[in-house]
């Protein structure tokens, strides 16, 4: 009898291993499963100064208007305080900007997705602003509470970008063979990116929405390997000098860095002029940034610009 | 003003951001350090000789550099100040009056006076009678709190404590860090209110676009600061509040781009 049942229990045992193994190597992704692509860093410039002079008035004004943003924010009931401060802050320089929650919460307004799971969200906010918002805007800007956007910069590294083509920007990171904008630093997707997504998020063999059998991949790496089968790419964004513009760490964080590799060029080395996002901010951080970037500046400098950006209504901090 | 103990913890900082925009700047200190350079007083460090040593500071600039400007600040190592908006708050008042600007205070001093840490500003009138003063011993060493007793001793000898405040009324000079100016509700420290000359505004209206300084700023903040003011910018803003000139006052350098 003994005998009898732990043989059993072993073969119970070695099924059900197998069977797991089967199901995880059913995950793994395989390179050659995507369309072969040569392994490259993509890397996505601004524009130089000079090209955006060579548009006219007109062509300037029309250009200001058409670059047109839309901003997700996902929020959790946990992150109230940071959630106040993106809301009072720089979410008002998005032409539309709205708060997609893990669950209703009464103080503010949110699109609630009843999920927990970072992926989930992801996915229904994509979703969910495809349907609402295809015909509206033209570019895409998803964050987390933490970081801090300055999105007239957003637009003028967009500027001669189209958006009918399929583009996903931010701060890359590469994960072996994936190379992924990490959520951090903010993801951008042009309309056409955000279009092919819709259509990848319901096929369950490619995209499925539960992650891994054993440890879930983080969300923003799973949205590279869905673009991926679409033939969407992530891309560094920089300035002209070769600097990141999407930042996933805090001016502070970065300017320490800065001290101990270069103390003779401290600012020159850290970031960029045109910096679109820095991350890891405190909720009152986020209030000194709005004052630094858009109100504290040293009197006489004036700039020629070729767009035109004027404060939002109804604001008094920028 | 700074001391041989914080010249390369504190200074240092200030030497390789903001005071870059100085005609001349001078670093105070109790010992000489030709490589820095910083100038060696007559003085030992502590706050008890803190009133001595500005002073001596400013017998030393009337002495050796008095031609070389119209206006003469004094910071502390721990001061962020950008130039161009002190520039700006001058640019419509003389040096040949005796009068002097910064974060103005209420108590003790009739005409009020300012604060030491928020730095202030002193036309070259102001200057030159503070320093007979002293040599007349119409002025003396009343105490070792800096601040307040050179306020006495300006009040004493007519120089008018002036209005550092924008077209908006907003305040310029700040007494204490950025971030508390902007985000404490509660009173900074019980005593601000009672403190400062001006109500005291909150949140947003705490500070002008076109600040002047903050106080008890750390080595690492003088570069957040001067990343924040003069390099990071957003892109074709239009900001709210753009004031004019004050008359007499040569038209603003353009950005080439």
């Amino acid at each position: 009898m003994m005998s009898e049942s732990s043989s059993f229990v072993k073969g119970m045992v070695l099924g059900g291993a197998f069977c797991m193994l089967v199901t995880l190597l059913g995950h793994i992704k395989v390179g050659n499963g995507t369309k072969a692509h040569h392994h490259e860093h993509h890397h996505i410039q601004a524009p130089n100064k000079e090209d955006v002079l060579n548009l006219s008035e007109g062509e300037r004004v029309e250009l200001s208007k058409s670059i047109r943003v839309y901003c997700i924010i996902l929020v959790k009931p946990k992150d109230l305080g940071h959630w106040a401060a993106v809301k009072e802050t720089w979410s008002k320089h998005c032409d539309k900007a709205e708060f997609y929650s893990s669950e209703n919460v009464k103080v503010f307004d949110s699109v609630t997705l009843n999920t927990n799971d970072m992926w989930v969200m992801m996915r229904k906010a994509y979703k969910i602003t495809y349907e609402r918002y295809k015909d509206e805007f033209s570019w895409f800007f998803l964050a987390y509470p933490t970081t801090f956007a300055i999105i007239e910069n957003l637009k003028y590294f967009l500027l001669k970008k189209d958006p009918s083509q399929p583009f996903y920007i931010g701060h890359t990171m590469k994960s072996g063979d994936l190379e992924y904008v990490d959520g951090e630093g903010g993801i951008v997707l042009s309309i056409e990116s955000l279009r092919r997504l819709s259509h990848v998020l319901e096929d369950s063999d490619k995209c499925p929405e539960q992650g891994g059998m054993i440890w879930k991949l983080a969300e923003d790496k799973q949205l590279a390997i869905c673009l991926k089968y679409t033939g969407v790419f992530a891309e560094n964004a920089e300035d002209s000098e070769g600097k990141d513009v999407f930042n996933t760490k805090s001016v502070g964080a970065l300017i320490k860095e800065a001290m101990s590799t270069h103390p003779q060029q401290v600012v020159d080395g850290c970031c960029s002029d045109m910096a679109i996002t820095f991350s890891g901010l405190a909720p009152n951080h986020m209030h000194v940034m709005m004052y630094g970037v858009y109100r504290l500046r040293p009197y006489g400098h004036t700039y020629n610009d070729a767009l035109v950006f004027l404060p939002p209504a109804g604001s008094d901090n920028d | 003003m700074t001391g041989p103990r914080t010249l390369e913890t504190k200074a240092r900082h200030v030497r390789d951001t903001w005071a870059r925009h100085c005609n001349v700047a001078l670093f105070m200190s109790s010992e000489t350090d030709e490589r820095f350079p910083a100038v060696g007083l007559p003085v030992q460090e502590g706050r008890h000789q803190l009133y001595w040593k500005t002073i001596r500071a400013f017998q030393y600039v009337h002495r050796h550099h008095l031609g070389q400007a119209d206006w003469f600040l004094k910071a502390d190592d721990d001061t962020f100040v950008v130039m161009a908006n002190l520039r700006w708050l001058l640019a419509g008042q003389a040096p040949e009056r005796p009068v002097y600007f910064g974060k103005r205070f209420k108590p003790f001093v009739k005409q009020g006076y300012m604060s030491g840490g928020a730095g202030y500003v002193l036309s070259k009138e102001a200057l030159r009678r503070l320093v007979a003063a002293f040599a007349s011993r119409t002025c003396t060493h009343t105490s070792a709190i800096e601040d307040l007793a050179l306020g006495q001793c300006l009040e004493k000898l007519g120089v008018e404590a002036g209005d550092s405040r924008d077209t908006r009324g907003r305040e310029t000079f700040h007494p204490f860090p950025l971030e508390r100016h902007l985000t404490e509700s509660l009173p900074l420290d019980r005593f601000y209110p009672q403190y400062s000359y001006y109500p005291v505004q909150w949140a947003a209206a705490c500070c002008s676009d076109l600040s002047v300084s903050f106080h008890y700023v750390s080595g690492q903040q003088m570069y957040e600061l001067e990343y924040l003011t003069h390099r990071l910018r957003p892109y074709g803003y239009r900001p709210r509040y753009r004031p004019p000139l004050p008359p007499g006052t040569p038209p603003a350098p353009t950005h080439r781009p």
